[in-house]
């Protein structure tokens, strides 16, 4: 069977499933709003924790948050699996799916078949919603894709239980039940303060805007202390991150200024505009630093560009960041 | 950043299936989606990490040509994987994982064992055994 589930594509998968299954419970939120009230925006620079041997820089809050964050300002109720037993993992999937509800499932990227070659890494924060079932063929609902995709059974149990960092262990969730009037108002802002708290106050270095800033300050000493090389491969990384299948562009910074503008119209507060415009600018301006940061390293030792140079970007970048969160931080109705 | 200055810089993703959804600012100054092919800076940052991927698998090659490592650690690097990859996907420890990468233990392996990283791997137990199998792969983009 096939529930009649709008596919609609997003920027990033786990906006876009919470997005496509709020609709289907007759809420329709923008993605950049999912992405706001579920607080989504952040950074982190975390050199302790290594993906293929680099460190882990990243724009927004962990895997999972954001469904988290949304459903339980919101009111809604969820309910939330991680399985052992794959056989199981699969029957209680199949069960829901009876039941007419779409599930959406963690999954990770490198077994799936449709997805670009090039994108297939060992990464397990994928998320999908599978909304039928027909012979062997699971219908899927990818928000990175442009249309709806099938799944074989096998091919599902193989994502679902993908090994590596964070393994998803056949992770699934489904909306349980919605309250009869949705408060928007004062999810959106605590969705606000909850970021501005997170990028202006958490005491380590490695978070936030404070973040930014010591990633500036690694970076200076990068090819001294690790080659021209690898200095190469971690600024790479650096963009990869930034530019990833998901951000919106520039982070998920142009997300967030979306979320603003949006705000300015509900709250009825017009100067949440302006700041809107500012993170266009900034969004703009992570832009700028990945042109330059390319330059850096593709053309490795001709050294038009320096980490020095792209250092102080950063720093500038943390200036202004800093700057709107501080004005954000006291937002009120 | 505006509309009409959202880039389309063909690189690794596929019209019509998957392309990048940007949030950008129409002439009016609102903000909405649009779908981009690519960005020229992004498809620099994938290359080079693909070309590091292949300098390594070429170097398990050339170490399991020479008889100095077992095949599996070039088909490891083939599947992207690291040794807590390949361990926790057969469900064996690292360090009995990390034994059969040599030579001297993968050529006393079970035909059992050999099935499980064989399937792990995505070929056939004999093709991971046949060493002359590794010098024909071609490892190379798609450009």
């Amino acid at each position: 069977m096939k529930i009649d589930f709008q596919h609609n594509q997003a920027a990033h998968c786990e906006n876009g499933v919470t997005s496509n299954l709020l609709k289907f419970y007759g809420i329709g939120l923008s993605e950049p709003m999912i992405f706001g009230i579920g607080s989504g925006y952040f950074f982190s620079h975390m050199p302790f924790i290594r993906l293929n041997g680099m460190s882990v820089t990243s724009f927004r809050v962990l895997p999972g948050w954001v469904f988290k964050r949304v459903t339980r300002r919101l009111g809604i109720r969820v309910r939330r699996y991680k399985f052992r037993n794959r056989d199981m993992a699969m029957q209680e999937l199949d069960k829901l799916l009876e039941k007419g509800i779409p599930v959406g499932l963690l999954v990770g990227v490198f077994h799936l078949p449709y997805f670009p070659k090039e994108y297939r890494f060992h990464f397990n924060a994928h998320n999908i919603t599978v909304f039928g079932k027909e012979g062997d063929r699971y219908w899927v609902s990818d928000p990175v894709m442009e249309s709806v995709e099938t799944l074989s059974g096998e091919e599902l149990r193989k994502v679902r239980f993908a090994m590596g960092t964070y393994p998803p262990r056949g992770r699934m969730y489904y909306i349980t039940g919605i309250p009869e009037q949705v408060e928007l108002k004062p999810a959106i802002i605590k969705g606000i303060r909850k970021t501005a708290k997170d990028m202006l106050t958490i005491p380590i270095p490695m978070f936030g805007v404070k973040g930014i800033r010591f990633l500036a300050n690694r970076m200076r000493k990068w090819p001294a202390k690790l080659g021209e090389k690898a200095a190469a491969l971690n600024l790479s990384q650096i963009i990869r991150m930034l530019e990833e299948i998901g951000t919106g562009g520039a982070g998920f910074r142009f997300i967030y200024a979306a979320f603003l503008q949006e705000c300015a119209v509900i709250l009825q507060q017009p100067w949440l505009n302006d700041l809107s415009r500012e993170m266009t600018g900034i969004g703009d301006q992570w832009r700028e630093f990945a042109v330059q940061a390319a330059r850096c390293f593709k053309n490795r030792d001709k050294g038009q560009t320096s980490y020095d140079q792209l250092a102080d970007m950063l720093i500038m970048i943390a200036e202004r960041e800093e700057k709107v969160f501080i004005q954000l931080r006291n937002i009120g109705l | 950043m505006k509309k009409d200055e959202l880039p389309q810089d063909k690189g690794y993703l596929i019209e019509g299936k998957v392309r990048d959804l940007n949030y950008v600012v129409d002439q009016d100054g609102r903000y909405v989606s649009a779908l981009s092919i690519g960005w020229a800076p992004k498809n620099e940052a994938i290359k080079l990490a693909w070309e590091e991927l292949y300098e390594h698998i070429e170097e398990a090659r050339q170490l399991v040509l020479a008889g100095k490592a077992s095949p599996l650690v070039f088909y490891m690097k083939l599947n992207i994987m690291d040794i807590g990859i390949l361990a926790s996907y057969t469900g064996m420890s690292r360090w009995k994982v990390r034994k059969h990468l040599k030579m001297k233990c993968f050529s006393k392996l079970k035909p059992e064992i050999l099935a499980k990283y064989a399937e792990v791997l995505n070929i056939t137990p004999a093709d991971l055994v046949n060493t002359e199998r590794i010098r024909e792969i071609v490892i190379r983009h798609e450009d």
